[in-house]
């Protein structure tokens, strides 16, 4: 039946050149755990790229009871935790993957520094990757109001008062943030959501695309 | 049973089943999620007190208010809604002003051609005093009713029920 469905659609649109191009590729021993349980550490970029979709959604989902408004905020949290039938698995599976999402992509990291997979000709993606780095922790970061409880709040008022410490523009960057010279309420709190939801996100897809083809393209760097 | 499979066979359906276990992990808690208002037991309604005493009430349909306290999710509010109210015989009815073809807000006796009837002024619907929706006018049934009960001399009114006098 599937088999059926599958060669009709590839008589008509020639499909499997298309998967097989992103999926069928050779693993190279040394990165292979089965051959030496070291090459482990290969992992952690497939791991970060696995919590990056848990993430995308379980915050999908969560968007669906979630509002961010300064009144409802909390409240909509503690109903979607409480109320709704797993939601708290839901969000705890969005509130620790966050955690865990920069963990693994810091090991990712480390992985690549040391076996010295950045070397040409691979520099820019590094340089995407530090791209990467940064809106990962820009989530986190922007993530951290939503729920507008008190650990929320003083988490951005630290992180708003780093950001206003920039030499000569850090009064403006904070004033963008927030949407306020002094306050941080109504407009932080949808500021901060569209950036979560909608322009990082967006920078997250693209980079990862970007990412993943240069890796395609120049291969897995060799052994050591 | 004397069909054999291969270890890449073996080794395809376990990875195979593995996967769809851990994919359904992710997946079924974020689709009960989703489903959840399937499953949410509607909140029980109380009669409410409206300050019409049961004496007021006459033949001819009056518009009476009410007001109680709606919990909506997270949101708790007081919502305003009113019945149109009349005596039939030993009877107090209360109809639902909501239209049944497309939910407008129904008035008794609005239109000057029809001064017994109910009429909704979006696709002029009609309706009898009884409820009972005119033939050739758009409304597919009649008007619902509300619970009607005392409480010290006044009315109460409760859950919207099907109309009981057609």
């Amino acid at each position: 039946m599937f088999n059926r469905i599958y060669d009709w659609i590839d008589d008509r649109m020639d499909i499997t050149p298309i998967w097989r191009d992103v999926a069928d590729h050779e693993v190279p021993e040394h990165v292979n755990p089965a051959y030496h349980f070291s090459a482990f550490v290969y992992c952690f970029g497939g791991l970060t790229f696995f919590i990056v979709l848990i993430q995308i959604l379980s915050g999908m989902f969560l968007t669906m009871y979630y509002v961010p408004d300064i009144v409802n905020a909390w409240n909509s949290v503690y109903y979607l935790q409480h109320d709704v039938a797993a939601g708290l698995i839901v969000r705890g599976m969005h509130h620790w993957g966050a955690s865990l999402v920069v963990v693994m992509m810091f090991l990712h990291t480390l992985r690549v520094f040391f076996t010295g997979a950045y070397k040409a000709p691979r520099e820019l993606n590094w340089v995407v990757g530090v791209l990467l780095f940064a809106t990962i922790l820009g989530l986190a970061f922007t993530g951290y109001l939503l729920p507008w409880d008190m650990k929320a709040l003083f988490a951005t008022r630290v992180g708003l008062d780093i950001a206003g410490s920039v030499p000569f523009i850090g009064d403006w960057i904070q004033t963008l943030l927030a949407g306020d010279d002094t306050i941080i309420g109504a407009q932080t709190l949808t500021r901060f959501f569209a950036i979560h939801v909608f322009f990082l996100p967006a920078a997250l897809f693209i980079l990862m695309a970007i990412h993943f083809i240069m890796i395609r393209r120049q291969g897995i760097s060799g052994p050591l | 049973m004397s069909q054999k499979i291969t270890r890449r066979q073996f080794m395809n359906y376990s990875l195979m089943g593995v996967g769809s276990f851990m994919a359904a992990g992710v997946i079924l808690p974020m689709g009960r999620m989703a489903l959840d208002p399937l499953f949410q037991e509607g909140a029980e309604g109380d009669m409410v007190t409206t300050s019409v005493t049961i004496d007021e009430i006459t033949e001819e349909p009056m518009q009476v208010d009410f007001t109680f306290e709606q919990q909506d999710a997270w949101y708790t509010s007081e919502v305003t809604d009113f019945a149109w109210v009349f005596r039939e015989g030993d009877e107090i009815i209360a109809f639902s002003p909501v239209c049944k073809h497309l939910g407008c807000t129904v008035t008794w006796a609005a239109d000057d051609n029809n001064p017994e009837r109910f009429f909704c002024p979006c696709h002029n619907g009609l309706y009898e005093k009884n409820g009972n929706n005119v033939p050739g006018t758009p409304p597919t049934g009649p008007l619902d009713q509300f619970e009607v009960g005392e409480s010290d001399g006044y009315l109460t009114i409760g859950q919207v029920i099907p109309n009981q006098l057609v």
